[in-house]
């Protein structure tokens, strides 16, 4: 069960161009800054990132956007980012605008074995568009298909050399759903910490889940 | 006192002890400041709080500490914190008692639209699709008007938020109610007369002649 930690540099070699890439984080709050670094440093290109945002062109997914490594995003909210809204309407990044609690659910359900979700999100306007719909119980949802990706990419707070994970207050967000919904998991934790340090019952993302632990650079 | 604060002080007089809140970015943010003496309420971040208050004294600041805004705030003894699934289940499980939102239009029917001008600036909807389909009021705090165009319209010309249609509309002229016949002029602010009202919505109003005046609360 035991990891090894690999450094950002090793972590960002692994994500292919043209991967599809889940990144946590919301507004930058929560994004695994290093492997981002390491992710523009070598030049990727042709990525489709899902993440809640775009968050600021300095900060966050934002850099990847700004590096030009971005050809695709499935986000909630591109409000923060004029770069990506400047993309978007030039056509050189493809946006689809996803609402958040919905995409939350579809990456849980990517993870969780289920083929999507039955929302009431969205019925009757544009998120709708070439949807199915079912009736339950004399109410109308939409039909939204799982999420899944090549890889997430994960900030926790601490981790243990079995890969266990915790968070910290509101940079937990997309972090715990994206641990299960990608073939390729890398958290890159504050702290890495000796096994038996992190509670069982402090774990919020179980250590088999995780592919890659980022360590620091000595 | 600005439209802002008008509009923020008389959301807040809909603030229940006991509710459970969530409170758009912008505008909206801004009725924390004004919750009535004696009630209690708990504010939900979606990013994944319930129970913070004010940003920190400088220097205080905790980098994974933020509210939906991206700004700095302090959790409160007695806060909860859990990821985005959770924040979600909240808002659409209907466990959220109010939801105060921004608008760019709201029609007749009473939807509302304020995530997309298709063409020009398209920030998407983020959390507000979520929030009107499950919370259990939503209210609209928006100024009445932008650059002399009514955001009271008779139809919307851009894509709505949601099918549903809103409960309240607050804005710094007026409150106002849409209802099967339409929407009703509740309150007026002060100073502020039923004809000029009239005359800043695009949407057929009913407006009684006697409608009264707007409470803002005490300080």
């Amino acid at each position: 069960m035991r990891k090894s930690a690999i450094t950002a540099e090793a972590a960002a070699a692994l994500v292919f161009d043209g991967a599809s890439v889940m990144v946590g984080g919301f507004l930058g709050v929560g994004s695994p800054d290093r492997l981002i670094d390491a992710l523009v440093s070598r030049k990727a290109r042709g990525l489709t990132i899902i993440g809640n945002d775009t968050a600021y062109p300095t900060v966050g997914v934002g850099r990847l956007i700004e590096a030009g490594c971005v050809a695709r995003v499935r986000a909630s909210h591109i409000g923060t980012n004029p770069t990506t809204q400047r993309l978007m309407n030039g056509g050189a990044i493809e946006v689809e605008l996803i609402p958040q609690g919905t995409l939350a659910e579809r990456i849980r359900a990517g993870g969780a074995g289920l083929g999507g979700v039955l929302t009431p999100t969205g019925v009757g306007t544009i998120v709708a568009q070439g949807k199915q719909t079912v009736e339950i119980d004399g109410a109308i949802y939409l039909i939204e298909k799982r999420l899944r990706a090549d890889f997430a990419l994960l900030r926790a707070h601490e981790a243990d050399y079995c890969g266990n994970l915790t968070y910290r207050l509101t940079a937990a967000n997309f972090n715990p759903l994206m641990a299960f919904a990608a073939d390729c998991v890398i958290a890159e934790p504050d702290e890495i910490v000796p096994s038996g340090v992190i509670p069982p019952d402090s774990v919020r993302t179980p250590g088999v889940l995780v592919t890659h632990l980022v360590g620091r650079a000595r | 006192m600005d439209a802002k604060e008008i509009i923020a002080r008389r959301v807040a007089l809909e603030l229940r002890d006991g509710m459970l809140v969530n409170l758009g970015i912008g505008l909206p943010t801004l009725v924390a400041r004004f919750v009535p003496k004696g009630i209690s309420v708990a504010f939900q971040s979606e990013n994944g709080l319930i129970g913070f208050s004010a940003p920190p004294p400088e220097g205080m600041e905790n980098r994974d500490l933020t509210d939906a805004g991206g700004g700095f705030i302090e959790s409160l003894p007695g806060a909860a914190s859990f990821d985005s699934a959770t924040s979600f289940a909240l808002i659409r499980g209907g466990h959220v008692d109010m939801a105060v939102l921004g608008a760019l239009q709201v029609e007749a029917s009473g939807r509302l639209a304020n995530w997309t001008v298709p063409g020009k600036f398209t920030p998407g909807m983020g959390g507000a699709t979520d929030l009107v389909a499950g919370a259990k009021r939503v209210i609209v705090a928006m100024q009445h008007a932008a650059k002399g165009e009514p955001k009271i319209v008779e139809a919307l010309t851009l894509p709505p938020t949601s099918a549903r249609r809103v409960s309240l509309i607050v804005t710094e002229l007026a409150v106002i109610e849409p209802s099967d016949e339409g929407l009703v002029l509740r309150e007026r602010a002060p100073g502020v007369g039923v004809a000029q009202i009239v005359a800043c919505t695009g949407a057929r109003l009913i407006a009684p002649k006697d409608a009264p005046e707007m409470p803002l609360g005490c300080d």
